[in-house]
């Protein structure tokens, strides 16, 4: 009983001339590695060019500052909480006289650290967050590095720039009467 | 014979031309290695090495650091001393072969030198090429054997056996060749295809027949079943290491050079190339015969070693389009179909040459009068 219809009667017919001296074949063969040789290229050489991710990739975290400059995170602990991986280390801190404009409330992040080889970018430090203070990009990466050590990201490569213009395009984001308040409140501070 | 003619014959230009020779196989061989992974990886819609230097020129460089810092490694039971000699002998008969390759005409200095773009010129060129790639075999065969592992055993073994199957059917496809041409030196074979056709026309059949020949005894795919890793671990160079291995796969490019130089020179005009004589010509009344010559000549190089970088590039085309044979089927191509076709090839160039004539000059070895186009530049 045949089950289906698709199979092919095939006839075991004595090979012909061309097919016997083989070089037809390789021909036609070598036709196709040729097309293939000037065909565009797969490889993306990754360091320099990145491939197109969605705006819902989940990649390298940035902790996030609030209109005025101020760093949001309150070193709360519930991202270090969430984190399935344990990646995520911080210290606790009371902020001082005289750096309100550093830090948004009382209670800041001395340090803030996340392991990238120990960490899975499951995005659960993002949702646990109630300050909306972390987040994972869609459009970084933790490149490639040769010592393990360098896979730990402190505050230093985790909190985003103050500039309006360097900001992360992840998270909340400042309105165009804020942007133009911080650069004004900034241009105010170098002179 | 005192001091000033011994520098003369030491430093001469024809001493410059054999370290050119020299140098610039070794360099074809180095950059092959670098065009072997690039092209290996268009075929398969990759690009290759880039990371050495601009567009990854460095990588042949880099390669080398990693083989001679590797640990030279001698296996338990290895015989050391046949061990060493193995790879040596491999790469020495790959070198030896390029040495009679004429890689242009002459070129004429103001003191009426003659400078010969050839390191040596020898009456029986093709014969001496011949026999020295067939001594290449006997690399692989001591290598393998010298490193008491059965895998190498075997890939020494079946390179001695394709090479000796091989070798016959090409040798009969250039006795062909010999026949049309009547000279066994290959600056006059390649002098005479510079008017008029080229041997390609007279032998189409024993063109195949030789490159077919020619892929086998360079150990390529879709011969290269003495290293086949699928099935041998890499064969005869199984067991080597560091810079012993890297002279095996450096003596590999340099027969495919030497190889894709022989068929060039053989098969498509060596250094010949359409329009010569019309350059040659307009230049004479325009320049004077010396610029003329040493113009016609240098392009004449330059057109080779393209003729030579296509048969490189086409050694890899097909062996990354095709797939190796199976050993009875090498020995069945080899015995049953080349050596047969060569026969036959040879009987037809005879037909040929009995009823339409032949281009080749006369044989006649009492009256061949010492060329008068090549003389030697050393003087007592």
């Amino acid at each position: 009983m045949k089950l289906t219809n698709r199979s092919k009667h095939m006839e075991k017919k004595p090979m012909t001339l061309a097919e016997r001296a083989y070089l037809p074949a390789i021909l036609t063969g070598m036709g196709i590695t040729l097309k293939h040789f000037f065909s565009k290229k797969a490889t993306i050489r990754y360091p320099e060019e990145l491939r197109p991710m969605s705006p819902t990739f989940r990649g390298l975290h940035v902790l996030k500052r609030d209109e005025q400059g101020k760093e949001r995170c309150t070193a709360c602990g519930l991202c270090a909480v969430a984190c399935p991986a344990e990646a995520i280390t911080m210290v606790a801190g009371e902020r001082k006289k005289g750096e309100q404009n550093l830090y948004r409330e009382e209670k800041y992040a001395v340090s803030y650290e996340i392991n990238m080889l120990r960490c899975i970018f499951c995005g659960l430090c993002e949702e646990a967050c109630p300050k909306a203070a972390i987040y994972l990009q869609a459009d970084k990466m933790a490149p490639p590095r040769f010592e393990r050590d360098e896979f730990i990201y402190g505050k230093d490569r985790l909190v985003e720039p103050v500039d309006p213009n360097a900001r992360s395009k992840r998270g909340i984001q400042l309105t165009a009467e804020q942007a133009e308040a911080l650069a004004r409140r900034m241009a105010g501070m170098d002179a | 014979m005192d001091l000033s003619a011994l520098t003369s014959l030491v430093i001469s230009w024809q001493s410059l031309v054999i370290l050119a020779v020299f140098g610039i196989t070794l360099l074809i061989a180095t950059y092959s290695t670098y065009a072997e992974r690039v092209v290996a990886a268009f075929l398969q819609d990759r690009v290759g090495p880039d990371r050495a230097g601009p567009y990854g020129l460095l990588q042949p460089l880099a390669d080398a650091v990693k083989l001679f810092t590797k640990e030279e490694f001698f296996p338990a039971g290895s015989n050391r001393a046949l061990f060493v000699f193995g790879p040596c002998l491999a790469m020495t008969t790959a070198l030896m072969a390029s040495a009679v390759i004429p890689f242009g005409n002459t070129l004429l200095l103001n003191n009426g030198d003659v400078v010969r773009l050839q390191a040596i010129e020898v009456n029986i060129g093709m014969l001496y090429v011949f026999g020295v790639v067939s001594l290449g075999v006997y690399g692989l065969m001591i290598g393998g054997w010298a490193s008491n592992n059965k895998f190498s055993l075997l890939g020494a073994i079946r390179a001695a056996a394709q090479a000796v199957s091989y070798e016959l059917a090409m040798g009969m496809a250039l006795i062909a060749l010999l026949m049309v041409t009547g000279t066994l030196s290959l600056q006059k074979i390649a002098l005479q295809q510079y008017d008029g056709l080229w041997n390609i026309v007279y032998q189409p059949l024993g063109f195949i027949i030789f490159i077919v020949c020619a892929f086998a005894e360079t150990n390529r795919t879709p011969f290269d079943l003495p290293e086949c890793e699928t099935e041998l671990v890499g064969g005869y160079h199984t067991e080597y290491s560091s810079m012993k291995m890297g002279l095996y796969l450096f003596a590999e490019y340099i027969n495919v050079f030497v190889a894709s130089a022989v068929m060039s020179t053989l098969y498509f005009g060596g250094f010949s190339f359409p329009g010569e004589h019309l350059l040659y010509n307009s230049l004479t009344s325009s320049q004077g015969e010396l610029f003329a010559h040493n113009v016609v000549t240098i392009l004449g190089t330059v057109v080779l070693f393209a003729k030579i970088f296509f048969f490189i590039f086409f050694f890899m085309w097909v062996r990354w389009t095709l797939p190796r044979f199976r050993y009875d089927q090498l020995m069945r191509l080899g015995w049953t179909m080349l050596f047969p076709l060569a026969i036959l090839n040879i009987i037809l160039t005879g037909a040929f040459i009995l009823f339409f004539g032949s281009k080749a000059p006369k044989l006649d070895v009492s009256k061949e009068a010492a060329p008068t186009e090549i003389r030697t530049v050393a003087r007592r």
